[in-house]
Protein backbone atom coordinates (compact mmCIF):
# COMPACT_ATOMS: atom_id res chain seq x y z
CA UNK A 1 0.00 0.00 0.00
CA UNK A 2 1.40 3.19 -0.99
CA UNK A 3 -0.36 6.39 0.50
CA UNK A 4 -0.15 9.39 -1.44
CA UNK A 5 -2.89 12.29 0.35
CA UNK A 6 -1.52 12.58 3.81
CA UNK A 7 -2.41 14.27 6.84
CA UNK A 8 -2.14 18.02 6.83
CA UNK A 9 0.24 19.21 9.31
CA UNK A 10 -2.30 21.61 11.38
CA UNK A 11 -4.37 18.47 11.84
CA UNK A 12 -1.02 16.27 13.13
CA UNK A 13 -0.91 19.30 15.49
CA UNK A 14 -3.88 19.16 16.97
CA UNK A 15 -3.99 15.00 17.35
CA UNK A 16 -0.36 15.67 19.32
CA UNK A 17 -1.70 18.59 21.43
CA UNK A 18 -4.81 16.12 22.15
CA UNK A 19 -7.39 18.37 21.04
CA UNK A 20 -8.68 16.25 17.80
CA UNK A 21 -12.48 15.64 18.50
CA UNK A 22 -13.76 11.91 19.15
CA UNK A 23 -14.23 10.68 15.48
CA UNK A 24 -11.35 13.16 13.62
CA UNK A 25 -8.96 11.28 16.44
CA UNK A 26 -10.62 7.77 15.08
CA UNK A 27 -9.55 8.73 11.36
CA UNK A 28 -6.03 10.25 12.42
CA UNK A 29 -5.31 7.16 14.54
CA UNK A 30 -6.78 4.79 11.49
CA UNK A 31 -4.60 6.44 8.46
CA UNK A 32 -1.76 7.40 11.06
CA UNK A 33 -1.63 2.95 11.68
CA UNK A 34 -1.31 2.19 7.76
CA UNK A 35 0.99 5.85 7.26
CA UNK A 36 5.00 5.51 8.50
CA UNK A 37 5.50 9.02 7.27
CA UNK A 38 2.72 10.38 9.02
CA UNK A 39 3.90 8.63 11.88
CA UNK A 40 7.22 10.43 11.94
CA UNK A 41 5.11 13.64 11.49
CA UNK A 42 3.45 12.66 14.88
CA UNK A 43 6.70 12.16 16.59
CA UNK A 44 7.74 15.51 15.89
CA UNK A 45 4.96 16.93 16.99
CA UNK A 46 4.68 15.33 20.05
CA UNK A 47 8.54 16.18 20.75
CA UNK A 48 7.05 19.58 20.56
CA UNK A 49 4.94 18.96 23.39
CA UNK A 50 7.97 17.47 25.45
CA UNK A 51 9.39 21.19 24.65
CA UNK A 52 6.34 22.59 26.01
CA UNK A 53 6.15 21.01 29.01
CA UNK A 54 9.60 20.97 30.00
CA UNK A 55 9.77 24.27 29.57
CA UNK A 56 6.82 25.02 32.49
CA UNK A 57 7.34 26.57 35.66
CA UNK A 58 7.53 24.51 38.67
CA UNK A 59 4.63 24.96 41.09
CA UNK A 60 4.79 22.94 44.09
CA UNK A 61 3.85 19.08 44.61
CA UNK A 62 2.39 18.34 47.84
CA UNK A 63 3.83 16.22 50.14
CA UNK A 64 0.64 14.15 50.64
CA UNK A 65 1.12 13.54 46.03
CA UNK A 66 4.62 12.54 46.77
CA UNK A 67 3.94 10.02 49.11
CA UNK A 68 1.10 8.62 47.68
CA UNK A 69 3.07 8.62 44.68
CA UNK A 70 6.11 6.54 45.97
CA UNK A 71 3.88 4.38 47.87
CA UNK A 72 1.66 3.53 45.01
CA UNK A 73 4.59 2.09 42.54
CA UNK A 74 4.88 -1.52 44.57
CA UNK A 75 0.64 -1.95 44.07
CA UNK A 76 -0.09 -4.41 41.40
CA UNK A 77 -1.61 -2.53 38.51
CA UNK A 78 -4.17 -4.13 36.70
CA UNK A 79 -3.00 -4.39 33.54
CA UNK A 80 -5.46 -4.63 31.14
CA UNK A 81 -4.40 -6.33 28.33
CA UNK A 82 -6.39 -5.10 25.49
CA UNK A 83 -5.52 -7.32 22.46
CA UNK A 84 -4.56 -5.02 18.88
CA UNK A 85 -6.60 -6.56 16.89
CA UNK A 86 -4.87 -6.95 13.38
CA UNK A 87 -6.82 -7.43 10.28
CA UNK A 88 -9.12 -5.68 7.56
CA UNK A 89 -9.40 -2.77 9.81
CA UNK A 90 -7.53 -0.40 11.67
CA UNK A 91 -7.47 -0.64 15.51
CA UNK A 92 -8.99 2.45 16.17
CA UNK A 93 -11.93 1.99 13.90
CA UNK A 94 -12.10 -1.86 14.97
CA UNK A 95 -12.61 -0.30 18.39
CA UNK A 96 -15.20 2.12 17.34
CA UNK A 97 -17.09 -0.74 15.46
CA UNK A 98 -17.14 -2.88 18.53
CA UNK A 99 -15.38 -5.43 17.27
CA UNK A 100 -17.54 -5.54 13.96
CA UNK A 101 -15.84 -6.17 10.49
CA UNK A 102 -17.51 -4.02 7.34
CA UNK A 103 -19.27 -6.95 6.25
CA UNK A 104 -21.17 -7.16 9.44
CA UNK A 105 -22.21 -3.69 9.40
CA UNK A 106 -26.23 -2.94 9.31
CA UNK A 107 -25.44 -0.38 6.36
CA UNK A 108 -28.78 2.10 5.49
CA UNK A 109 -29.36 2.68 1.94
CA UNK A 110 -29.78 6.10 1.23
CA UNK A 111 -29.22 6.16 -2.51
CA UNK A 112 -28.90 4.00 -5.36
CA UNK A 113 -25.18 2.78 -5.05
CA UNK A 114 -25.04 4.88 -1.28
CA UNK A 115 -25.37 3.31 1.79
CA UNK A 116 -23.88 4.77 5.14
CA UNK A 117 -23.66 3.89 8.64
CA UNK A 118 -23.28 5.86 11.65
CA UNK A 119 -20.38 5.13 14.10
CA UNK A 120 -21.23 5.54 18.00
CA UNK A 121 -19.48 8.53 19.29
CA UNK A 122 -19.60 8.86 23.16
CA UNK A 123 -22.76 11.01 24.64
CA UNK A 124 -22.16 14.69 23.83
CA UNK A 125 -19.55 14.51 21.45
CA UNK A 126 -19.91 17.26 19.15
CA UNK A 127 -17.96 15.41 16.05
CA UNK A 128 -19.65 13.12 14.05
CA UNK A 129 -18.08 9.37 12.32
CA UNK A 130 -19.76 8.07 9.32
CA UNK A 131 -18.99 5.00 7.10
CA UNK A 132 -20.08 5.48 3.52
CA UNK A 133 -20.23 2.76 1.01
CA UNK A 134 -20.38 3.85 -2.61
CA UNK A 135 -20.75 2.01 -5.80
CA UNK A 136 -18.62 2.24 -9.13
CA UNK A 137 -19.06 5.42 -11.08
CA UNK A 138 -20.99 7.06 -8.57
CA UNK A 139 -20.49 10.68 -6.97
CA UNK A 140 -19.85 11.26 -3.70
CA UNK A 141 -22.52 12.88 -1.88
CA UNK A 142 -22.44 15.85 0.33
CA UNK A 143 -22.00 14.93 3.78
CA UNK A 144 -20.46 17.40 5.39
CA UNK A 145 -22.06 20.63 7.22
CA UNK A 146 -19.43 22.86 6.86
CA UNK A 147 -16.91 22.83 9.92
CA UNK A 148 -13.89 20.24 9.73
CA UNK A 149 -14.25 17.17 7.65
CA UNK A 150 -11.86 14.07 7.32
CA UNK A 151 -12.22 11.49 5.33
CA UNK A 152 -10.01 8.04 4.73
CA UNK A 153 -10.70 5.58 1.98
CA UNK A 154 -10.54 2.05 3.33
CA UNK A 155 -11.76 -0.24 0.63
CA UNK A 156 -12.20 0.78 -3.03
CA UNK A 157 -10.73 4.20 -4.66
CA UNK A 158 -12.63 7.61 -5.86
CA UNK A 159 -10.84 10.55 -8.09
CA UNK A 160 -11.50 13.87 -7.46
CA UNK A 161 -9.49 16.71 -9.07
CA UNK A 162 -6.83 16.24 -6.39
CA UNK A 163 -6.10 13.16 -8.19
CA UNK A 164 -6.99 9.51 -7.19
CA UNK A 165 -7.37 8.10 -3.45
CA UNK A 166 -6.98 4.35 -2.42
CA UNK A 167 -6.83 2.52 0.81
CA UNK A 168 -5.06 4.33 3.06
CA UNK A 169 -5.04 7.94 1.60
CA UNK A 170 -7.07 10.33 3.60
CA UNK A 171 -8.22 13.16 2.33
CA UNK A 172 -7.96 16.42 4.88
CA UNK A 173 -9.50 19.45 3.24
CA UNK A 174 -10.05 22.35 4.04
CA UNK A 175 -13.63 23.98 4.54
CA UNK A 176 -13.73 25.78 1.31
CA UNK A 177 -12.28 23.33 -1.05
CA UNK A 178 -15.04 22.02 -3.54
CA UNK A 179 -14.60 18.56 -4.93
CA UNK A 180 -17.10 15.93 -6.73
CA UNK A 181 -15.16 12.87 -6.26
CA UNK A 182 -16.09 9.96 -8.11
CA UNK A 183 -15.90 5.95 -7.48
CA UNK A 184 -13.24 4.59 -9.82
CA UNK A 185 -12.40 1.13 -8.50
CA UNK A 186 -14.17 -2.11 -9.27
CA UNK A 187 -15.60 -2.77 -5.94
CA UNK A 188 -17.54 -0.32 -4.10
CA UNK A 189 -15.26 2.57 -2.35
CA UNK A 190 -15.84 2.20 1.49
CA UNK A 191 -15.06 5.72 3.38
CA UNK A 192 -14.34 6.47 6.96
CA UNK A 193 -15.41 10.37 7.36
CA UNK A 194 -15.22 12.82 10.26
CA UNK A 195 -17.29 15.99 10.34
CA UNK A 196 -18.26 18.45 13.00
CA UNK A 197 -21.55 19.64 14.24
CA UNK A 198 -22.40 22.90 13.55
CA UNK A 199 -20.92 24.63 16.66
CA UNK A 200 -22.08 27.68 16.21
CA UNK A 201 -24.41 28.54 19.07
CA UNK A 202 -22.52 26.20 21.80
CA UNK A 203 -18.93 28.11 20.29
CA UNK A 204 -20.67 31.86 20.16
CA UNK A 205 -21.45 31.15 24.00
CA UNK A 206 -18.51 29.82 25.25
CA UNK A 207 -16.58 32.82 24.01
CA UNK A 208 -19.15 35.31 25.92
CA UNK A 209 -18.32 32.72 28.85
CA UNK A 210 -14.64 32.33 28.44
CA UNK A 211 -13.01 35.86 27.73
CA UNK A 212 -9.61 35.18 25.62
CA UNK A 213 -6.96 34.82 28.28
CA UNK A 214 -3.27 36.26 26.71
CA UNK A 215 -0.72 33.61 27.29
CA UNK B 1 31.12 3.41 20.13
CA UNK B 2 31.83 6.70 20.36
CA UNK B 3 29.35 9.38 21.45
CA UNK B 4 29.76 10.34 17.99
CA UNK B 5 28.65 7.36 16.33
CA UNK B 6 25.81 6.99 19.25
CA UNK B 7 22.85 5.68 17.52
CA UNK B 8 20.76 7.29 20.41
CA UNK B 9 22.48 11.06 20.09
CA UNK B 10 19.14 12.28 22.51
CA UNK B 11 20.68 10.35 24.96
CA UNK B 12 23.67 12.82 25.21
CA UNK B 13 22.62 15.65 27.56
CA UNK B 14 19.15 13.85 28.44
CA UNK B 15 20.07 13.07 32.14
CA UNK B 16 16.55 11.93 32.89
CA UNK B 17 16.85 9.31 30.06
CA UNK B 18 19.89 7.61 32.36
CA UNK B 19 17.42 7.98 35.50
CA UNK B 20 14.59 6.09 33.50
CA UNK B 21 17.25 3.39 32.51
CA UNK B 22 17.76 2.84 36.28
CA UNK B 23 14.27 2.71 36.90
CA UNK B 24 13.52 0.71 33.71
CA UNK B 25 16.38 -1.83 34.75
CA UNK B 26 16.54 -2.22 38.07
CA UNK B 27 13.52 -0.63 39.58
CA UNK B 28 15.52 2.40 41.06
CA UNK B 29 13.28 4.19 43.96
CA UNK B 30 16.35 6.77 44.31
CA UNK B 31 16.23 7.73 40.39
CA UNK B 32 12.69 7.48 40.13
CA UNK B 33 12.16 9.80 43.55
CA UNK B 34 14.20 12.39 41.08
CA UNK B 35 12.29 12.06 38.02
CA UNK B 36 9.47 13.08 40.28
CA UNK B 37 11.09 15.99 41.75
CA UNK B 38 11.67 17.42 38.20
CA UNK B 39 8.99 16.02 36.15
CA UNK B 40 6.00 16.22 38.60
CA UNK B 41 6.06 20.13 39.50
CA UNK B 42 6.04 20.30 35.43
CA UNK B 43 3.27 18.09 34.57
CA UNK B 44 1.59 19.91 38.02
CA UNK B 45 2.04 23.01 36.18
CA UNK B 46 0.84 22.12 33.03
CA UNK B 47 -2.13 20.06 33.92
CA UNK B 48 -3.36 23.63 35.40
CA UNK B 49 -2.64 25.82 32.64
CA UNK B 50 -5.28 23.48 31.08
CA UNK B 51 -7.88 24.30 33.02
CA UNK B 52 -7.45 21.31 36.26
CA UNK B 53 -7.98 22.92 39.44
CA UNK B 54 -4.28 22.15 42.02
CA UNK B 55 -6.29 18.32 43.20
CA UNK B 56 -6.85 17.16 39.93
CA UNK B 57 -3.63 18.08 38.26
CA UNK B 58 -2.19 16.41 41.09
CA UNK B 59 -4.39 13.41 40.27
CA UNK B 60 -3.20 13.13 37.09
CA UNK B 61 0.52 13.81 38.38
CA UNK B 62 0.75 10.68 40.46
CA UNK B 63 -1.10 8.56 37.45
CA UNK B 64 1.08 9.98 34.97
CA UNK B 65 4.48 8.97 37.91
CA UNK B 66 2.83 5.70 38.14
CA UNK B 67 2.66 5.22 34.78
CA UNK B 68 6.16 6.11 34.38
CA UNK B 69 7.47 3.46 36.64
CA UNK B 70 5.34 0.93 35.42
CA UNK B 71 6.13 1.83 31.59
CA UNK B 72 9.90 2.84 32.20
CA UNK B 73 10.97 -0.48 29.73
CA UNK B 74 8.83 0.98 27.00
CA UNK B 75 10.28 4.36 26.74
CA UNK B 76 13.38 4.85 23.87
CA UNK B 77 15.56 7.25 22.82
CA UNK B 78 14.57 7.21 19.32
CA UNK B 79 10.97 8.34 20.59
CA UNK B 80 12.73 11.52 21.51
CA UNK B 81 13.61 12.91 25.06
CA UNK B 82 12.18 11.86 28.19
CA UNK B 83 9.78 14.99 28.78
CA UNK B 84 8.12 14.04 25.35
CA UNK B 85 7.34 10.88 26.40
CA UNK B 86 6.27 11.82 29.52
CA UNK B 87 4.17 14.71 27.63
CA UNK B 88 2.48 12.01 25.77
CA UNK B 89 1.36 9.57 28.68
CA UNK B 90 0.12 12.98 30.57
CA UNK B 91 -1.91 13.55 27.27
CA UNK B 92 -3.33 10.67 27.29
CA UNK B 93 -4.21 10.16 30.68
CA UNK B 94 -5.86 13.81 30.59
CA UNK B 95 -7.93 12.93 27.96
CA UNK B 96 -9.11 9.28 29.14
CA UNK B 97 -10.09 11.95 32.15
CA UNK B 98 -12.22 13.83 30.40
CA UNK B 99 -14.20 11.45 28.42
CA UNK B 100 -14.40 9.08 31.23
CA UNK B 101 -13.80 6.11 29.25
CA UNK B 102 -10.20 4.46 28.05
CA UNK B 103 -8.96 6.37 24.73
CA UNK B 104 -6.91 3.45 23.28
CA UNK B 105 -6.18 5.97 19.93
CA UNK B 106 -2.80 6.57 21.16
CA UNK B 107 -1.45 3.14 22.65
CA UNK B 108 -2.28 1.42 20.07
CA UNK B 109 0.08 3.55 17.74
CA UNK B 110 2.55 2.67 20.12
CA UNK B 111 3.17 -1.16 18.98
CA UNK B 112 4.49 0.04 15.33
CA UNK B 113 7.45 0.94 13.88
CA UNK B 114 10.77 -0.64 15.62
CA UNK B 115 12.78 2.66 15.92
CA UNK B 116 15.29 1.86 12.76
CA UNK B 117 12.06 2.31 9.94
CA UNK B 118 11.64 6.07 11.22
CA UNK B 119 13.50 7.78 8.71
CA UNK B 120 13.17 11.28 7.02
CA UNK B 121 13.17 14.85 8.39
CA UNK B 122 11.06 14.41 11.03
CA UNK B 123 13.41 11.91 12.28
CA UNK B 124 15.94 14.33 12.96
CA UNK B 125 14.12 16.98 14.84
CA UNK B 126 12.36 13.67 17.24
CA UNK B 127 15.73 12.20 17.73
CA UNK B 128 18.22 15.55 18.35
CA UNK B 129 16.24 17.84 19.57
CA UNK B 130 16.71 18.90 22.92
CA UNK B 131 13.90 19.76 25.15
CA UNK B 132 15.86 23.76 25.68
CA UNK B 133 16.14 24.06 22.24
CA UNK B 134 12.44 23.80 21.79
CA UNK B 135 12.93 26.26 24.01
CA UNK B 136 14.66 28.84 22.03
CA UNK B 137 13.53 27.78 18.98
CA UNK B 138 10.04 28.92 20.30
CA UNK B 139 11.24 32.02 21.08
CA UNK B 140 12.35 32.69 17.63
CA UNK B 141 9.22 32.73 15.45
CA UNK B 142 6.51 34.97 15.30
CA UNK B 143 4.62 36.08 17.92
CA UNK B 144 0.80 34.98 16.61
CA UNK B 145 2.24 31.77 15.46
CA UNK B 146 3.83 30.89 18.98
CA UNK B 147 0.80 32.00 20.17
CA UNK B 148 -1.49 29.65 18.74
CA UNK B 149 0.36 26.91 19.03
CA UNK B 150 0.93 27.45 22.80
CA UNK B 151 -2.81 27.86 22.96
CA UNK B 152 -3.53 24.51 21.60
CA UNK B 153 -0.32 22.52 23.50
CA UNK B 154 -0.58 24.39 26.56
CA UNK B 155 -4.47 25.46 26.85
CA UNK B 156 -5.90 22.67 24.96
CA UNK B 157 -7.88 24.95 22.57
CA UNK B 158 -9.09 23.36 19.19
CA UNK B 159 -8.24 24.77 16.72
CA UNK B 160 -11.88 25.65 15.48
CA UNK B 161 -12.25 27.17 19.22
CA UNK B 162 -9.24 29.23 18.34
CA UNK B 163 -10.45 30.66 15.46
CA UNK B 164 -13.67 32.10 17.38
CA UNK B 165 -11.75 33.40 20.25
CA UNK B 166 -9.10 35.21 18.28
CA UNK B 167 -11.85 36.18 15.46
CA UNK B 168 -9.66 34.94 12.82
CA UNK B 169 -10.87 31.80 9.81
CA UNK B 170 -9.91 28.37 11.02
CA UNK B 171 -8.12 28.35 7.58
CA UNK B 172 -5.64 31.33 9.06
CA UNK B 173 -5.09 29.20 12.38
CA UNK B 174 -4.07 26.21 10.52
CA UNK B 175 -1.66 27.84 7.94
CA UNK B 176 -0.33 29.69 10.80
CA UNK B 177 0.19 26.60 13.06
CA UNK B 178 1.69 25.24 9.42
CA UNK B 179 3.83 27.78 9.44
CA UNK B 180 5.08 27.97 12.79
CA UNK B 181 5.53 24.34 13.33
CA UNK B 182 7.95 24.14 9.91
CA UNK B 183 10.17 27.07 11.14
CA UNK B 184 10.30 25.92 14.28
CA UNK B 185 11.42 22.03 12.54
CA UNK B 186 14.18 23.79 10.59
CA UNK B 187 15.28 26.10 13.74
CA UNK B 188 15.37 22.64 15.62
CA UNK B 189 17.17 20.96 12.80
CA UNK B 190 19.75 23.83 12.43
CA UNK B 191 20.90 23.82 16.09
CA UNK B 192 21.55 19.65 16.15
Amino acid sequence: MTIKHHLDDATILAFAAGTAGEAHGIVIAAHLAMCPTCRASLRAAESLGGGFLAAQPETTVSEDCRAATLAGLDAKVAQKSVPVPRGELPPALFRALGGKSLSDIHWHKKAPGVATFDVPMPKGERTHLKLLRIGTGRAMPEHGHGGEELTLILKGSYSDHMGKFSRGDVADLDQATEHTPVVDSDEDCICLVATEAPTRFKSIWARLAQPFVGI
Amino acid sequence: MTMTDSPVPNARGDQYAGLLARVAETRDRAAFARLFDHFAPRVKSFMMRKGSNSEQAEDLVQETMIAVWTKAAMFSTDRGSVSTWIFTIARNLRIDRLRREKSQLYTDLEDFDAPDLRTGAEETLGRSQEDNHVATALAQIPEEQRRLLILSYVEDVPQSEIALRLNIPLGTVKSRMRLGYSRLRKLLESMT
